[in-house]
């Protein structure tokens, strides 16, 4: 087996997923200067939306196509309205209080949803029902599945329709207007209160669809899973440069490699076996073909914020970010 | 800021306030633009007191502006820019921007043609396409001017429109302005440039220190003894 490519497969599905939730990030900094960090547990709603979903259908009969389709419907709006309520109960009132406030009721919004989400769905993992019938695909010594596939297509045709609405139609310019200025497109006849809804209520649903390919991916819906994929998200829209569209897609699709290969070569990396001053000394683990691992794929979680760290040291405003100074 | 009261009495006036430097031009502004809260008071407009709860509501109310210090959208293009102003009069929501109805792209293509006359009309249609920060200054504030026109205001309050210009983009924007009047549009001219003003206005007012202290045709205001003596002192020094 191919472990680059079949890493590289496997980072682009997760890394699709990370963009997708990082525009949700992206857009709201971008209007408001807020971090949102409830956004990653409107993801997980959607998650466990479409898991209620696909848990009552799996017996009816209906194609499995047909029940993943009404699961994501579902999703969709159910996140759009908490994405709504989020903005219009937590963050409005707080437009202009001191930029602490809201980013600490958006902490405050993230547990209130988690816990919701622990009372409605209990605190067990949920394994989503396998519904479709999983095809794997051998492409030069790798395998990709049909639900990597589907991730993939579906999060980049999700990337291309957003930079079609945000730089081509007319909503998408008062948008763009808001984030440069607030004041000044309020004054251009642009009611900022909808545009910043709007960015929201685009984002939540961004991320309800993000939440069911996140689940079904990984088989399992947890009501803490909204806080490590939000904060890699987070991650991953930073890295791009936040508040920039383009950059959370790019940021999020590097992420996911980046996580992919490090898991991927990190036990081989750093098995003390293959470094000749160490083996000497572990002969004992190291005969026969033994190894001494330092650090294993467990410790997959290290690279995104790795990453993170690296970007805030060396460039804060991100890949594709965005001098400081535009931002006054 | 004390009381000001401004009356622009007719469609197709120019109507200019000059003052000393710092003396509240700016702030009556941004006052009445909704940017700056009021203490108390009201402002009216066309007959009605205007509501300031929003910038988008005083932009709906037909009163535009352009700023001082430029404020484009530096990372839209020119074109971009003035379909901004558009906003405020038609309706662009989420669901008709992604559902695409016939009567949607009718109304897109309308602000884009709409867009591209107001960039003729200022003189920079060439640029239409350039990035709102690489235009130069002179186009920068014409470009404003384009943006302000796009919301189809009744009043165009234009802030320091001169400032940091030559003599030849002086003249060029005073024939811009010309041509505006001429269109019957009421123009709120903010400027301490005293020829500009007393060239181009129908009226002018005087402010110093946020107190109004003379409003009047420009031959008269500056005769006033109040006028000169707040622009060359008293003399007793």
């Amino acid at each position: 087996m191919d472990i680059l490519l079949q890493q590289i497969i496997n980072g682009l599905t997760t890394g699709s997923v990370y963009a997708v939730v990082a525009l949700g990030y992206t857009m709201v900094y971008g209007v408001i200067q807020l971090i949102n960090f409830a956004h990653g547990e409107v993801v997980m709603i959607g998650a466990m939306v479409a898991f209620s979903v696909i848990t009552s259908l799996a017996g009816s009969g209906l194609p499995p196509l047909v029940i993943v389709m009404a699961a994501v419907v579902a999703a969709i709006p159910s996140c759009m309205l908490m994405g709504y309520l989020l903005e219009h109960v937590a963050y409005r009132p707080l437009r202009h209080a001191p930029r602490l406030a809201p980013l600490i009721t958006a902490i405050g919004m993230s547990i209130i949803l988690q816990h919701l989400a622990l009372l409605l769905w209990g605190r067990n993992p949920l394994a989503f029902p396998q519904i479709i019938d999983n095809r794997v695909f051998g492409i030069g010594g790798a395998a990709i599945s049909s639900v990597q596939i589907a991730i993939i297509l579906l999060s980049l045709t999700m990337m291309a329709g957003l930079s079609w609405f945000v730089y081509r139609t007319r909503f998408g310019i008062a948008i763009r207007a808001t984030a440069e200025n607030v004041h000044v497109a309020g004054l251009m006849g642009v009611n900022a209160d909808r545009v910043i809804a709007a960015t929201f209520v685009i984002g939540a649903g961004l991320g309800a669809v993000a939440g069911v390919m996140y689940g079904s991916y990984y088989g399992i819906a947890h009501y803490t899973m909204g806080f490590s994929l939000g904060l890699k998200a987070f991650s991953a829209a930073v890295l791009g440069g936040i508040g920039n569209i383009a950059g959370a897609m790019l940021g999020g699709i590097l992420l996911g490699l980046v996580e992919a290969l490090g898991t991927g070569y990190v036990g081989e990396l750093t098995d003390l076996c293959h470094w000749p001053i160490a083996s000497g000394m572990l002969a004992g683990h190291c005969a026969d073909g033994g190894n001494f691992v330092l650090f294993g794929s467990n410790y997959q979680d290290v690279f995104a914020f790795l990453m993170l760290i690296l970007v805030l040291v060396f460039r804060p405003s991100g890949l594709l970010g965005e001098r400081v100074s535009e931002r006054a | 800021m004390n009381t000001v009261l401004l009356e622009a009495r007719n469609i197709g006036k120019r109507f200019g306030g000059v003052q000393a430097h710092g003396a509240g031009k700016t702030t009556l502004f941004n006052v009445f633009t909704g940017l700056y809260p009021r203490d108390s008071g009201e402002v009216w407009f066309g007959g009605a007191p205007l509501g300031l709860e929003s910038p988008h509501a005083v932009a709906a109310a037909g009163i535009a502006r352009t700023f001082q210090n430029i404020r484009l959208f530096g990372n839209m293009t020119a074109l971009e820019n003035v379909m901004v102003g558009r906003h405020v009069r038609t309706r662009a929501g989420v669901f008709g921007a992604i559902l695409r109805s016939r009567a949607e792209r009718a109304e897109e293509a309308a602000i884009r043609r709409r867009g591209d006359e107001l960039l003729h009309y200022v003189g920079i249609a060439d640029r239409a396409n350039d990035l709102a920060r690489h235009l130069s200054y002179g186009d920068q504030r014409r470009l404003e001017i384009a943006r302000a026109l796009a919301t189809d205001p009744k009043l165009l309050a234009l802030d320091e429109p001169a400032a940091g210009m030559n003599a030849t983009e002086t003249a060029a924007l005073r024939s811009l302005i010309e041509g505006l009047r001429k269109d019957g549009l009421t123009v709120l001219l903010i400027e301490h440039d005293v020829k500009l003003v007393m060239g181009l206005c129908d009226r002018v007012a005087v402010l110093d220190y946020g107190e109004k202290i003379a409003e009047d045709v420009p031959e008269a205001v500056r005769a006033n003894p109040k006028v000169i003596e707040a622009y060359l002192g008293t003399g007793t020094a």
